[in-house]
């Protein structure tokens, strides 16, 4: 056995346990500033300088408060519900390509937790297991607000898996492999004579539309936050949920917005690839396509926010139109364009 | 080390698999199944069948068993609206079950069982090779396929949808 | 043991048979997975930990009245095992075969290069049987969310 090999993946592991927490927590921080910033005000400002503190508060919070179980729930899972979500919230960042590879004490470590060759149906396969965490939690609430958060919910994330799935054959067609390594490393070739720019999304700009909207669908966030929309269903499926249970739902949203961000630079945005990469030597390539990766993240992180404060909800009949009958045929389209140009051009 | 986690496997899927059939409640036997098909996809990856694994995963643990959650939260789950189980329903359950398993035992022992299981190329299961196969060598049950999964659509929409004329205002109710 | 066969020098003391070879090399492609076992124990224990502890941590107080489901203060009215709309269950029925289809075109999307203009027409011919598919489902309004 290579407990070296086991102790570096050990330890990636925990760094990129440690950074998707923090990040998420500090995600709460970035929205609520975002939308002060947007609407005019001035946001959060007690807690620390420019209340900095004010996740560490939260967290706090969510903690000490008290751990409500309704009586008429199935109790083991109204526990079970939120854990999944946050575990399939966890679970996707093991297949991305976090930069090149470092050189220390004479080993090459790979920046990434497992390149598996298929990781864009690794990616698939854990979008769509995380429609249970929502569901059994908004069923075992045993609450009719849940019940029809939780099928809003799925009903949604089921229906842009499709079209998400579309949009990604188009990308696999033309890197020819279904590592996330791959796909990353092929963008580093040269665009209009730059090198280190021969990014996704200028030879896909359709499929990079059409995954980008399914991102936002299934992340449930706005436009598409139906299962949550407070005029309607009061929390949607997270409205018997006290506690961190509560906080485990909140915080899966967040994480998968940082992961779906991460996807996004990474399939469509170069990855760690920018122009002028190559020049740099050994360790310092890896480390300055990290930074530049975590720019990239950040920018879509940005993005998120604000499209959530510029764009109304949809209406439930308008999401399912869009979905099915625009973003599916349009998936299509895209894959059969690219599988012609690149056969007959 | 994959001995192990061979003998690990079997264990969990054998355990869910028997949770399936004596959980009380539907929805614990449709979460044990989830848990007996992800038992599976690891036996899957042990076999360097990748594709296949998370070909498992997404079809039967994403898609059909949401659908089959779907179809447990459309019951009436109550306790009173539980169809009785007389004994004329028993029987035909023991009985159609017996047949089930004679047909699996008749099935088995007339296989015959592959000795040099291991000696086999394994990279068979990858994404890439199974391409190679499924377009070359089996391309027309693969159009063939196609038509099959048209007439599930046709089946699925006949039994799911009414005509916009016979829906009442009862059902329009429903959330 | 069997990760010593990525290291040059250890080949040697295994290459005696065929089936060991064979062995090896299935377990080097199914050592990726892993890392990945080893990030669900992590991602389990640190779900199981919180969730233990935040059990603790909370005040806890019980009551009849407290206890019940919330339905915007007004009594509860039954409970929320109640009949659902048809539409969403026929949703997640096509979702199931259409994402079966979608499965289909993985593997050959990854061979697309080397099958050429042949697999390119096959897969518009299946394709075609999609589309001939979807559009039928529209027609029919299965999909219709407004009725």
């Amino acid at each position: 056995m290579d407990w070296f090999f086991i102790l570096e993946k050990a330890i990636l592991i925990i760094i990129l346990f440690s950074l998707t927490l923090f990040i998420a927590m500090y995600e709460t921080y970035m929205e609520r500033k975002v939308a002060a910033f947007l609407q005019d005000r001035v946001g959060p400002d007690r807690a620390g300088p420019f209340g900095i503190l004010q996740p560490l508060a939260d967290g706090g919070k969510m903690f000490f408060k008290e751990d409500f179980i309704p009586n008429s729930s199935e109790k083991w899972l109204f526990i079970l519900g939120p854990g999944i979500a946050m575990f399939t919230a966890l679970m996707t960042s093991a297949v991305i390509p976090w930069g090149t590879e470092l050189h220390l004490f004479g080993r090459t470590i790979s920046l990434q937790v497992a390149d598996v060759n298929i990781g864009v149906l690794y990616i698939m396969g854990f979008v769509s297991i995380g429609v249970y965490g929502i569901m059994i939690g908004g069923w075992s609430s045993n609450n009719k607000y849940s019940l029809m958060g939780a099928i809003r919910a799925s009903s949604q994330m089921i229906s842009y898996e499709l079209a998400m799935g579309l949009s990604l054959i188009a990308i696999v067609m033309m890197s020819g492999s279904l590592s996330l390594k791959d796909i990353a490393a092929q963008q580093s070739g040269s665009l209009m004579g730059i090198e280190g720019f021969h990014w996704n999304v200028f030879l896909q700009p359709l499929g990079f539309l059409i995954f980008l909207t399914c991102a936002f669908a299934e992340t449930n966030r706005a436009p598409f936050d139906l299962p949550e929309c407070e005029s309607e269903l009061i929390g949607g499926y997270h409205t018997e949920y006290t506690s961190m249970k509560l906080g485990f739902f909140l915080f899966a949203e967040y994480v998968n917005m940082f992961i779906s961000s991460t996807l996004i630079a990474t399939i469509y945005f170069g990855g760690y690839n920018f122009p002028g990469l190559h020049y740099l030597p050994g360790n310092w390539q890896a480390l300055a396509g990290t930074a530049v990766l975590f720019l990239k993240i950040l920018f879509f992180i940005f993005f998120y926010m604000w499209v959530r404060w510029t764009l109304p909800r949809f209406r439930y009949d308008q999401l399912m139109h869009l979905g099915w009958k625009v973003l599916i045929p349009l998936a299509v389209l895209n894959m059969l364009l690219t599988g012609a140009w690149m056969t007959w051009f | 080390m994959i001995e192990i986690l061979f003998y690990v496997l079997s264990f969990v899927s054998i355990v869910t698999g028997l949770m399936v059939v004596f959980a009380k409640s539907p929805i614990h036997s449709v979460l044990s199944l989830i848990v007996t098909f992800f038992a599976i996809a690891g036996q899957y990856i042990l076999l360097n069948a990748q594709f296949l694994a998370i070909v498992h995963i997404i079809v039967y643990a994403g898609a059909i068993m949401v659908l089959f959650l779907f179809v447990l939260m459309l019951l009436n789950l109550n306790k009173e609206a539980e169809p009785n189980k007389d004994i004329a329903m028993k029987l035909a359950g023991v009985i159609s079950a017996s047949l089930l398993m004679v047909t699996l035992t008749g099935a088995l022992h007339g296989s015959v069982v592959p000795e040099a299981t291991l000696a086999v190329n394994t990279s068979n299961g990858l994404v890439k090779n199974l391409g190679q196969v499924l377009f070359k060598d089996f391309v027309v049950p693969f159009e063939i396929s196609s038509l099959l999964f048209l007439a599930a659509m046709a089946g699925a929409v006949l039994l799911g949808k009414k005509h916009p004329s016979q829906i009442t205002d009862s059902e329009i109710q429903k959330i | 043991m069997c990760f010593f066969m990525r290291n040059k020098f250890a080949n040697y003391h295994f290459r005696s048979t065929v089936a060991r070879v064979t062995f090896a090399a299935r377990f080097m492609e199914t050592q990726d997975y892993l890392p990945i076992v080893l990030q669900s124990m992590v991602a389990v224990g640190f779900v199981g930990l919180v969730l233990v502890v935040t059990h603790f941590l909370g005040p806890r107080r019980k009551g009849a009245v407290k206890d019940e489901n919330f339905e915007c203060g007004i009594e509860i009215q039954g409970n929320a095992r109640v009949q659902f709309s048809v539409k969403y269950f026929l949703t997640a029925i096509l979702f199931v075969l259409f994402d079966v289809e979608v499965i289909f075109f993985y593997p050959y999307a990854v061979n697309f290069k080397e099958l050429g203009s042949e697999g390119f027409i096959a897969v518009v011919m299946f394709v075609t049987f999609f589309l001939i598919g979807f559009f039928y489902v529209l027609k029919k309004g299965a999909l219709e969310w407004e009725r």
